[in-house]
């Protein structure tokens, strides 16, 4: 537990005084969502209608953005090597890793997406089941991502392979997180789609630590 | 007494055989010296006997225990210097070291740095981010984090890179400190600064062997 909390507060250390990247991901974010609008007009029931989509897959993308950086930098300079050689279990460490990575782009990304619901004209009644589901689902991302972060290591062109690697992943994510609001909107109970957004948290908490860790094992070797 | 053995060990990179069949042996207090032109294999040996890469076949053992049974017990009593140095350009160098240091040590973290910073002579970079620091110094704060957290095995590949005269020194003497506390080192080097009652292993005929 205790090598858990000093590797996120030095990661979080690092994040403060790096900065920018945490507020580009929720500038990402912004603009993103934005682009919708004129895209496809300002009719805005079709924009209430589009919204909780556009919205996942916004959130999506943005907390991919930030994925590539998350093993790389200590990749570069030998610290990933030297974490893997510390009295503190990888998979530990990797878990730390997926806490940073969501403190500094999922809960930004929750803090905005209300802002930007209102901006896409989103029901009332979808804002609860909006925050909940990202209040579950981001985690989620957090977690997958993390086995793609840990697979491109060494790899040049990363991005992309990563992109490619997660982003399929993802989608049932996308699909329970999009259907939760709509069936509130809708009149329905969120409940099975919330539910089933925590069983996909709950199984990817113990699993993707673990392959996230053999995964950096391997690139490290 | 803890023993650091390898047997029969053979490695196998890039579909080349690095060596085969090497032994090595070490009781508190030994040190090691691996030898070789670049490419001969020291670090590969060092980064098997670390853990960080499985020998195609042999086994590594600590105390007649192989250390492929116990990863974390095995990391807990190395230290391992490779080839970057792990030094954050936005955190200072004491910021550095406690990061390190307090994943070993359960107090006292404060206390340890500045010790080691002393022996290691750069106590007056204790407050400088390390994107100030010459490759020089960041190696000299890398080797200030193994001084400070006390571990039996040092596993140094190459750690008199980029030091200056006086800083060798420093590092002989962390070295001779080291094992007179029962400490063991292995260290890669082509440089002649060696122990002269340390072991050594040649890999250089590995390589003539192969072609």
């Amino acid at each position: 537990m205790n090598g858990f909390l000093q590797i996120v507060r030095r990661d979080l250390h690092l994040a403060m005084r790096q900065g920018m990247d945490s507020l580009m991901v929720v500038a990402f974010f912004v603009i993103a969502v934005v682009l919708f609008p004129f895209g496809v007009g300002p009719e805005s029931s079709i924009l209430a209608r589009i919204a909780p989509g556009v919205i996942w897959v916004a959130a999506l993308l943005s907390s991919m953005l930030s994925l590539e950086r998350l093993f790389q930098a200590d990749y570069e300079d030998g610290s990933l090597e030297l974490l893997a050689l510390q009295p503190v279990a990888l998979e530990i460490t990797v878990m730390a890793k997926v806490t940073v990575h969501w403190l500094t782009t999922g809960l930004p990304l929750i803090v905005a997406a209300p802002l930007l619901a209102v901006l896409m004209n989103l029901p009332d009644d979808g804002f609860v089941p909006l925050m909940i589901a990202l209040a579950l689902g981001t985690p989620a991302l957090s977690l997958i991502g993390t086995i793609g972060a840990a697979l491109i290591l060494g790899s040049r062109r990363g991005g992309i392979l990563l992109s490619l690697l997660v982003l399929p992943l993802y989608i049932p994510v996308l699909i329970f997180g999009v259907s939760a609001v709509d069936a509130v909107i809708g009149g329905f109970s969120a409940r099975p789609q919330l539910l089933i957004l925590s069983g996909l948290l709950v199984a990817a908490l113990p699993l993707c630590p673990w392959a996230g860790a053999a995964a950096v094992r391997q690139g490290i070797e | 007494m803890p023993h650091f053995t390898g047997t029969d060990l053979v490695c196998f990179r890039g579909e080349r055989t690095v060596f085969t069949d090497l032994d090595f042996a070490l009781a508190p207090g030994d040190a090691l010296v691996l030898r070789g032109p670049n490419g001969s294999g020291k670090s590969s040996l060092l980064r098997v006997m670390a853990g960080l890469s499985q020998p195609l076949a042999g086994t590594v053992t600590w105390d007649k225990e192989a250390i492929a049974e116990d990863p974390e017990a095995h990391n807990h009593r190395l230290h391992y210097i490779g080839h970057a140095d792990p030094v954050k350009p936005v955190l200072t160098v004491t910021e550095n070291l406690n990061f390190w240091i307090s994943l070993r040590l359960e107090g006292g973290v404060d206390d340890a740095i500045k010790a080691a910073l002393g022996r290691l002579g750069i106590s007056h970079l204790a407050d400088v981010p390390g994107r100030f620091l010459s490759a020089g110094q960041k190696r000299r704060v890398n080797l200030a984090r193994i001084v400070a957290a006390p571990a039996p095995l040092w596993l140094l590949d190459e750690p008199h890179t980029a030091l200056d005269q006086a800083a060798m020194d420093n590092l002989d003497d962390a070295i001779a400190g080291h094992r007179d506390g029962g400490g063991m080192v292995v260290m890669s080097s082509h440089a002649m600064a060696a122990p002269e009652d340390a072991q050594t292993i040649d890999l250089g005929h590995f390589q003539e062997r192969a072609h």
